[in-house]
């Protein structure tokens, strides 16, 4: 394998570094997210029972829903690494635009449920929540925020993995180099498992 | 690897797809944008040195001397958020590491040279964003560096800008730790194990893995600390339910490990420079590189030792006293074993030993201060002095802030292939080093007598301290401005140093032309030996005709 010889910089292709640069990045965005669960959990341990309460105004059945299309999303990403991998570009292309709107579906999903919630008038600063306790104004705070963030690493893996499409079509990702692509999809499940810890923290646990 | 000539043109001269500035903004070349880096670090440092140099002026008598409160309060704050994000933070990973790290270890870049360039700018923008947050509408930021809850979301000055910069100037960071684990993973020489590795290299690899690990926390609170600016979230704000000492835990958990993404780096300088001016081994090699590991670990532990006096119970002010006096354990190991190897050596006094001794004895009276303070009694006693602000100047000035200057006259041969006049640099050092220590050590008594950190006005008790401590400003100010001087003109107009091995070192950059080739090694070389052996006679020999 060509990665453990050291040539010239800028022509080098060390999919091992690749690899390890993307698993160190992976550590910085759980981290991020860690600092958020940090707050979580002092807060729920705090205001026990306002989280309780205000748990209960969340939607379980949008949320569930939600887990359903990421986890699946996340095996279709996971296909179409196979898929490349067996030389069939087309069905890698296949995959990653079922990946893409999968995608869109989460977030089409949570513009609804957002939307809901600022119709009866709970949003960050709104008087109908600061009126609340402020246990349950933390949980909102902390809903907003953490899934806000969520949402927005759902955003860019979008954009990432509509390039990788591109670079598949035009025959920069192949069966020999599909680095990009697995970085991509190490990403994608990032998120996926972060919301996995986001769906029981806010929806189950009440 | 097109053409044999292109071998041996210096990376200064080489051409690659740009010419001009653009050959140098666009580079992936890690010493061109080690380059970039120090001049954009020396311009942040000068703006920083002048709102230090003002801040003196303006405590040289109590009440009002040059400026106005508000004012004050400005330009402590970005005196603080200059130094910290912009200089000590990037300060040597950046300048030094991007430069010298590939070469030590014997590679020709680092792992991701695209995403290194991509860190300058993401530095270079928040920059920008922290200059923008001085001259828009509003006023500078005056909350501190800290930007503690309540008064950061509460203030109408432009802190949202400041949070910006210093949320990008993290990626910034973070990008280069990455950068700098993966290269030293993959890309050491044929025969360069752990342990065979320069010391500074354990530095700069402890500190990347405080970067990746530390970094993120600090970016999603001061992200936080804008949302609640923005939207009033109520996370931290008191008044709308949040807690505001658990912002400063999230502060420091990243800005406590900080402090040490500062120093190990000076410290890795310190251990590259001593063997080379004592002609002799370094003593002590495998305490010294785990011991930089330690200080990784355990100063990521100790964050809450900034808040003993902010509410917390007795059983964590205990642990934290405790984990706190262990840090000192390895910090110690590496002073003994720097002051062992230097004991019996062939001393050779020169410019970038004299910072390095600097850099010992300040940081020697830095870190024993902090040891103090780790005292939970003592602790409640100096807590928010002038004794604390001396204390990390004297560990983030006099010891980073001296390691950088050591690493700039140690190195600066290699990087520009001319020579400073020694003489002058030797006179220089003197009054930065005078100039320092007649500036900050007052601090420690004043400060021990009850003078509050960050006052614009002060008892008169306090004002002789103050007159001596704004004069010594006025000796280390312009002796540094001299440093810049000279070493910005000879990098142009100084004598040209075609020798390999200038000062007799054995490490890789010694065997590289100077200055280095774009690729550093014609061949990779092959490493079989530990760093600092100094077996071969011939070297000093060599060197002792040489000068």
């Amino acid at each position: 394998m060509s990665s453990s010889e050291h040539t010239v910089s800028h022509v080098h292709r060390d999919d091992v570094a690749s690899r390890m640069g993307m698993w160190l990045f992976l550590f910085t965005e759980l981290l991020l997210f860690g600092g958020m669960f940090i707050l979580y959990s002092v807060y729920r341990y705090n205001n026990p029972d306002a989280f309780h309460l205000a748990a209960k105004e969340l939607n379980t059945i949008i949320g569930t829903f939600n887990t359903a299309i990421l986890l699946t999303s996340s095996l279709t990403m996971a296909l179409s690494i196979t898929a490349i991998q067996r030389n069939n570009k087309s069905l890698s292309i296949f995959f990653q635009l079922i990946t893409v709107v999968l995608a869109l579906g989460f977030m089409v999903n949570k513009y609804f449920e957002w939307g809901a919630k600022f119709h009866h008038g709970i949003y960050p600063g709104s008087n109908e929540l600061l009126s609340k306790p402020a246990g349950e104004v933390l949980f909102f705070g902390l809903y907003y925020v953490m899934t806000g963030l969520h949402g927005i690493h759902v955003l860019i893996g979008i954009g990432l993995i509509l390039f990788m499409t591109y670079y598949t079509v035009k025959d920069i990702i192949t069966k020999d180099n599909y680095m990009k692509l697995e970085s991509a999809g190490l990403y994608w499940h990032l998120v996926d498992i972060i919301w996995i810890f986001l769906f029981p923290l806010f929806y189950l646990i009440t | 690897m097109s053409n044999q000539n292109h071998n041996e043109v210096s990376y200064l001269e080489y051409q690659g797809k740009y010419k001009g500035i653009l050959s140098w903004i666009l580079s992936t070349d890690h010493k061109r944008i080690g380059i970039l880096y120090l001049i954009s670090l020396m311009i942040f440092l000068i703006v920083g040195i002048t709102f230090g140099l003002l801040m003196r002026l303006e405590l040289l008598t109590p009440g009002k001397t040059i400026m106005d409160p508000q004012t004050y309060n400005a330009i402590f704050t970005l005196h603080g958020v200059i130094m910290i994000f912009l200089f000590v933070v990037p300060g040597l990973p950046a300048v030094f590491g991007n430069f010298f790290l590939p070469i030590l270890i014997g590679a020709k870049d680092v792992a991701f040279p695209k995403w290194n360039l991509t860190s300058w700018y993401l530095y270079v923008i928040g920059g920008l964003l922290a200059i923008i947050s001085i001259l828009l509408p509003g006023g500078p930021s005056d909350t501190g560096w800290t930007f503690y809850i309540p008064y950061s979301v509460r203030t109408g000055t432009n802190v949202t800008f400041a949070l910006f910069a210093a949320f990008i100037l993290g990626f910034s960071s973070i990008l280069t730790g990455l950068n700098f684990i993966t290269t030293v993973h993959r890309l050491r020489a044929p025969g360069m194990t752990w342990f065979k590795m320069p010391l500074s290299i354990w530095s700069f690899y402890s500190t990347a893995w405080i970067q990746i690990l530390a970094t993120p926390i600090i970016g999603i609170t001061l992200l936080l600390v804008a949302f609640e600016r923005f939207f009033k979230v109520g996370l931290f704000d008191p008044a709308l339910g949040g807690d505001p000492v658990l912002y400063q835990h999230l502060f420091w958990i990243y800005s406590h490990p900080a402090v040490y993404i500062m120093i190990l780096p000076a410290m890795g300088v310190v251990s590259e420079i001593i063997p080379v001016f004592a002609r002799r081994t370094i003593f002590g090699y495998n305490f010294i590189a785990m011991s930089s590991v330690a200080i990784a670990l355990f100063g990521s532990l100790v964050w809450a030792h900034h808040m003993f006096t902010a509410g917390m119970s007795n059983t964590s002010q205990l642990i934290f006293s405790l984990l706190t006096m262990i840090v000192a354990i390895p910090s110690a190991i590496k002073v003994f074993n720097w002051v062992a190897t230097l004991y019996k050596g062939s001393i050779d006094l020169q410019v970038p030993l004299l910072y390095v001794l600097a850099f010992i004895f300040q940081f020697t009276i830095g870190g024993l201060t902090g040891v103090m303070q780790g005292v939970l009694s003592i602790d409640i006693h100096v807590h928010d002095t002038s004794f604390i602000v001396a204390h990390f100047h004297y560990v983030m000035f006099g010891g980073t802030g001296f390691g950088f200057f050591a690493a700039l006259h140690y190195w600066f041969p290699k990087m520009f292939g001319r020579m400073y006049n020694k003489k002058l640099a030797e006179r220089t050092f003197w009054g930065v080093f005078v100039g320092f220590n007649v500036l900050y050590f007052p601090m420690f008594i004043m400060g021990w007598l009850g003078m509050p950190r960050r006052y614009y006005d002060y008892l008169a008790e306090y004002q002789i301290y103050h007159v001596i401590s704004t004069i010594g400003s006025w000796i280390l100010v312009p002796s540094v401005f001299l440093m810049f001087g000279y070493l910005v003109y000879s990098a142009f107009k100084g004598v040209v140093v075609t020798e390999k091995n200038i000062w007799g070192g054995e490490t890789l950059e010694w065997q590289i032309d100077t200055p280095p080739i774009h690729e550093n090694f014609t061949e990779i070389p092959a490493v079989t030996e530990k760093p600092y052996e100094y077996k071969s006679n011939d070297l000093i020999t060599q060197f002792s005709e040489a000068k």
